[in-house]
């Protein structure tokens, strides 16, 4: 390693660069979503006029521009969305004219309650599952487990979705989605019920990885010393289990619903448009159907955001379990 | 030649001592039969015709699979929507795996400010749900096969990036590859010959792997009405067309359902194998 390189090290590990990193990620993260957006400019009056498009004439076309915001070049367009994403109102969606801030602050809440359900879920089921399994590796327990574990990994979140759709609204007649959405502020039951079938399938989703990851966590401190010595000095079983096993396997299982996070506001997308929840993913959906970029835009920046905010907190949850991670 | 007791066996002998890996192989292979049956044709009923006399038929020994409300074969789509998803995520991982390696093998072995500038991107990349970025690119750039394949090739390029670099990085400190380059080897010599071969084991668990998570987001993304068009049969076209009817005709969402989860789990098991077949410290003999 050279001079140079441990020293970047070395600034690298220290929370003001950390923090720089991050933003500068986020800067990265902008110029990407707004890059990948503009590959075919215009789209927005094609968006608004459909096949219209065609028959207005070249005054037209440059008012139009104009009023999208899109006759600038592309750096100008770039620094007026950054000034309207930062200073507040995000920009407007065209089909409604609302703020897209407004819109997003309507959406925001009911995607992070979703992704809160769906984690918590899906952790208490994955870790479940994955202790029961390593219990006794090998053996019939062990095999269900892990059963569940790839079937939870291979079918689609939409499948399950569908499925649990059907089965319960046609055969139990319950189906709590199908009325018009409350908060949970509104009706904190009637929330719950609605949050419960899409965190279910969100947490199912999230589960897979948690459980494989406890169950193998698990088996390889099972081995350590410590624990040999937890049972020859007559700690009991139990507290073997809870207190020298599962607290030195955390960590990783932490990392991994970190991780999870992520891929799980992705299937909200999916989840929020079968139970029609109004949230970020149904926001995000939308917009894109109606080809308003700026919507798009500011609500994939909103979800970079998000992401990025879940890895911080995850890397200071694991210096909180884990005393050996220090700076 | 003669084979020498001391000759390491082969990665196939190894693979084949999981059980894991033969049913996912076995599994896959199902899955690229129908996918060629669809190819060449071979199918009972013309997937996109329509026959609204035979509507929502259940599975009989004509339709194996029952028909949808318009009475189109389901079977038949599910073959060739099978065909589909396997060519959109086959050619998505074959750019993601090239374009991955080949950055994440310069990055390492070159280091300094190009390393930084790769990680840097894949960061970028890294910071979106996969759904979501696959999503916000088909929706610039269209949803035929090849432009969802790439929008879905550049969510998971930065994944054989880090594959990639991390055994890099390990594998250029090693003493037999400074030898090398004190020994005045090129430096394409030694990215050929001392480096590829050891980054060769996760790379191809991590295809296994990303080409069920690209099935995954092709049905995803044709669920959500931005992936495969219709008429055109896709698995998750296909779910999603069956939600309305699904309470009267179980068929219409259990079939596709069974093929999108068959070829993952078939597709995960081959990476469990996979992994246990390359890794030295796992087998068991």
């Amino acid at each position: 390693m050279s001079v140079g390189e441990r020293t970047s090290r070395i600034l690298l590990s220290t929370p003001v660069l950390r923090i720089g990193s991050i933003f500068t990620t986020l800067f990265g993260i902008s110029i990407f979503v707004f890059l990948v957006l503009r590959v075919i400019p215009g789209d927005s009056i094609v968006g608004a006029f459909g096949i219209e498009t065609g028959v207005l004439t070249p005054e037209q076309i440059a008012q139009l521009k104009i009023y999208y915001g899109i006759d600038k070049s592309l750096p100008m367009q770039y620094i007026s969305w950054m000034q309207s994403f930062l200073t507040g109102n995000m920009g407007y969606s065209y089909s409604t004219g609302i703020s897209i801030a407004s819109l997003t602050a309507k959406a925001l809440p009911v995607t992070i309650e979703l992704a809160l359900i769906g984690t918590i879920l899906g952790v208490v089921m994955g870790i479940a599952v994955g202790t029961f399994s390593a219990r006794k590796p090998g053996s019939i327990r062990d095999f269900a487990g892990q059963l569940f574990g790839l079937m939870a990994l291979a079918v689609p979140g939409f499948v399950l979705s569908t499925t649990i759709v059907t089965i319960m609204a046609n055969k139990f007649h319950y189906f709590p989605n199908g009325y018009e959405f409350v908060r949970l502020w509104e009706d904190p039951w009637m929330n719950l019920q609605q949050m419960l079938f899409p965190g279910l399938v969100l947490g199912i989703a999230v589960a897979a990885p948690v459980m494989r990851t406890t169950r193998s966590a698990l088996l390889e401190t099972v081995d350590k010393d410590f624990v040999r010595t937890a049972i020859g000095k007559g700690v009991n079983s139990r507290k073997v289990q809870t207190r020298h096993i599962l607290r030195n396997s955390l960590i990783p299982i932490v990392t991994m619903t970190g991780i999870q996070f992520g891929y799980l506001l992705g299937g909200a997308v999916i989840v929020e448009n079968i139970f029609s929840l109004p949230g970020m993913g149904r926001q995000v959906l939308y917009a894109i159907t109606k080809r308003e970029y700026a919507t798009v835009q500011s609500s994939v920046m909103v979800f970079a955001i998000l992401f990025i905010t879940i890895n911080v907190i995850t890397d200071l949850i694991y210096r909180k379990i884990d005393p050996r991670i220090k700076q | 030649m003669k084979r020498s007791p001391l000759k390491p066996k082969g990665g196939l002998y190894y693979y084949m001592q999981s059980t894991s890996g033969i049913v996912g192989a076995l599994l896959l292979l199902f899955m690229v039969i129908v996918s060629i049956c669809a190819v060449f044709g071979w199918l009972p009923h013309d997937p996109l015709e329509q026959n609204v006399e035979f509507a929502m038929q259940g599975p009989s020994t004509t339709f194996w699979f029952g028909t949808d409300e318009f009475g189109r074969d389901i079977f038949s789509r599910s073959l060739d929507g099978m065909r589909r998803s396997l060519t959109v995520s086959v050619s998505a991982v074959s750019i993601a795996a090239t374009i991955g390696v080949t950055l994440g093998i310069l990055s390492g072995y070159l280091g300094r400010w190009f390393d930084q500038l790769i990680v840097r991107l894949s960061d970028v990349i890294f910071a979106f749900p996969a759904i979501l970025l696959a999503l916000a690119i088909v929706s610039t750039l269209g949803n035929s096969w090849y432009q969802t394949s790439l929008a879905i090739a550049v969510v998971y390029t930065p994944i054989f990036i880090r594959v990639a670099r991390g055994p890099v990085l390990t594998v250029k400190e090693m003493d037999y590859v400074k030898v090398t380059r004190i020994l005045g080897f090129s430096s394409l010599r030694i990215l050929r010959k001392h480096i590829l071969p050891n980054v060769t084991a996760p790379i191809v668990v991590q295809v296994a792997l990303s080409l069920s998570w690209a099935i995954l987001t092709e049905s995803g993304l044709s669920f959500l009405g931005l992936g495969t068009q219709p008429p055109n049969a896709s698995l998750g076209l296909m779910v999603s067309e069956a939600q309305p009817i699904a309470a009267f005709a179980w068929w219409a969402l259990f079939f596709p359902s069974a093929f999108i989860t068959i070829v993952v789990v078939g597709l995960n098991l081959v990476g469990d194998g996979l992994r246990d077949a390359l890794d030295p410290a796992r087998r068991s003999s």
